[in-house]
């Protein structure tokens, strides 16, 4: 489903990816862990074109992102993305934030994007908050909110940018439960995530990046019993 | 010398109410040179502003230069420009006589020359919305068209209200200048009253005060729109 080839990505002179090549299944769910500053965000933002690698390739259900050739929106419309900060728009409901994209690109009728976005409120469990703006709305029932709205284009892939890293403790589970069952019903996620829960529990494969490569994967048995790197047996025991 | 002081008083307060019906029209003329050229000027402002934001020097540049020029010459030179070099351009050229009406003149330089801050206006309100913001919206799949006009344009239209009514404040006081080419707005009005009378200072005065009463109420009223813009999110 997604291919990735020899990706780098400079900022200048910082070299923030210095070669990553990788191949996520369709239905599978990949963790990406490492310590802060180890590119992995930046490796998930390649990935949707939020960042322009310097090189390599990303090719997505076929189609090259990099390739300025293909439309870039068109490839978007697959691949849902969730950020740490929700960015939800903070001038629209819930339901108008769900209904937006739906209508706009995909081109339903209001009627076909509320009907799908009500049902996709009540997968999250927030029905009652459709006709809410944001910022009445929790930490944990924005993000839920931001799901629902990556998943209203149908994508048939979802990204998802440390999507508990802003929350207060007591509202991570409520956002982690969804994406179980995300999971389970056989979405393709990618996920950068600092809960190792989550991955050793969801993830069917775990990425450990560090300086930029990613220096070790396997399950997450493989990952979080027996590394074999130093770098990677050196974070888990700072974090575990 | 305390009589002479209320004869004066007097006689001040007279010419007053003399000349205050005359005030009002001349400020009926200043409100609608101002509310056009404000037209004109958001008109140009979110072009200019827009372009000083795209990434196509073809957009950006011509709109670096237009708002560099205008904000950094005087209006009352531009002025003379558009109501005296233009007309003489224009006449030297086609070998007849061209003349602009004062109050086109007037509505040409003051939409232009408010164009220019409000271009700044909306660059700054737009480039104040948060990066997330556009990005969310392009991971939807939308295109940046889309993403400007659905999410950051009305997010930055609450933030580019209270500056574009400071900026519709300070264009109708500029407007003043306006008398120079003899339109008749207000302080042309209190001109001609003081020439015929020499009652310059209640004339003048009274100007004064006229202006006064109109920029207060404006920027009563855009308090007054801020805080009904910002009850659907106050959190942003």
């Amino acid at each position: 489903m997604i291919v990735v080839t020899d990706l780098h990505k400079k900022f200048g002179n910082l070299h923030v990816l210095k070669g990553i090549t990788n191949r996520v299944k369709t239905q599978e769910v990949v963790c990406v862990i490492g310590p802060s500053g180890s590119g992995k965000s930046t490796f998930l933002r390649c990935l949707n074109l939020l960042e322009v690698p310097t090189s390599g390739e990303v090719i997505i259900d076929g189609k090259s992102v990099t390739d300025p050739q293909n439309d870039i929106n068109k490839i978007r419309e697959e691949v849902g993305m969730v950020f740490q900060r929700f960015n939800l728009f903070p001038h629209m409901t819930a339901l108008e934030n769900i209904t937006l994209a739906p209508m706009k690109v995909r081109g339903l009728n209001k009627e076909e994007a509320e009907t799908r976005a009500m049902e996709l409120l009540k997968k999250v469990g927030l029905t009652d908050k459709a006709n809410v703006y944001p910022d009445s709305l929790s930490g944990g029932q924005q993000q839920r909110v931001a799901i629902a709205r990556a998943l209203a284009m149908k994508p048939k892939i979802m990204l998802f940018d440390e999507p508990t890293s802003a929350l207060d403790p007591e509202m991570v589970g409520e956002v982690l439960a969804v994406m179980k069952d995300l999971a389970r019903e056989g979405m393709t996620m990618v996920v950068v995530t600092h809960e190792m829960g989550f991955a050793r529990e969801v993830g069917d494969r775990v990425l450990f990046m560090d300086e930029g490569l990613i220096v070790e994967e396997g399950t997450p048995e493989e990952v979080f019993n027996s590394p074999k790197h130093e770098r990677t047996k050196n974070f888990l025991s700072k974090i575990l | 010398m305390g009589l002479k002081i209320l004869e004066i008083l007097q006689s001040y307060l007279g010419h007053m109410i003399k000349v205050f019906p005359q005030l009002i029209r001349g400020a009926g003329v200043t409100i609608q040179i101002t509310s056009l050229s404000v037209f004109v000027g958001i008109i140009i402002g979110l072009f200019m502003g827009l372009g000083k934001l795209s990434k196509k020097a073809i957009f950006r540049i011509p709109s670096v230069m237009y708002v560099d020029f205008i904000r950094g010459t005087p209006l009352f030179v531009q002025i003379l420009i558009v109501y005296f070099g233009i007309p003489g351009l224009v006449s030297q050229i086609t070998q007849s006589s061209f003349r602009l009406e004062p109050l086109v003149a007037a509505v040409v330089v003051c939409g232009m020359n408010s164009g220019a801050y409000v271009a700044e206006i909306v660059r700054a309100g737009i480039k104040s919305i948060e990066r997330g913001q556009m990005e969310a919206a392009r991971s939807l799949g939308m295109n940046e068209r889309q993403a400007m006009r659905y999410i950051i344009l009305p997010q930055a239209f609450k933030r580019i209200v209270p500056p574009l009514g400071n900026e519709f404040v300070a264009l109708l006081k500029d407007t003043s200048i306006l008398a120079t080419i003899g339109v008749s707005e207000l302080t042309r009005h209190g001109q001609l009253y003081a020439s015929v009378t020499y009652a310059t200072f209640p004339t003048y005065m009274g100007v004064a005060l006229v202006y006064l009463a109109m920029t207060l109420t404006i920027s009563r009223f855009v308090a007054w729109t801020e805080r009904r813009l910002g009850v659907s999110d106050r959190g942003d």
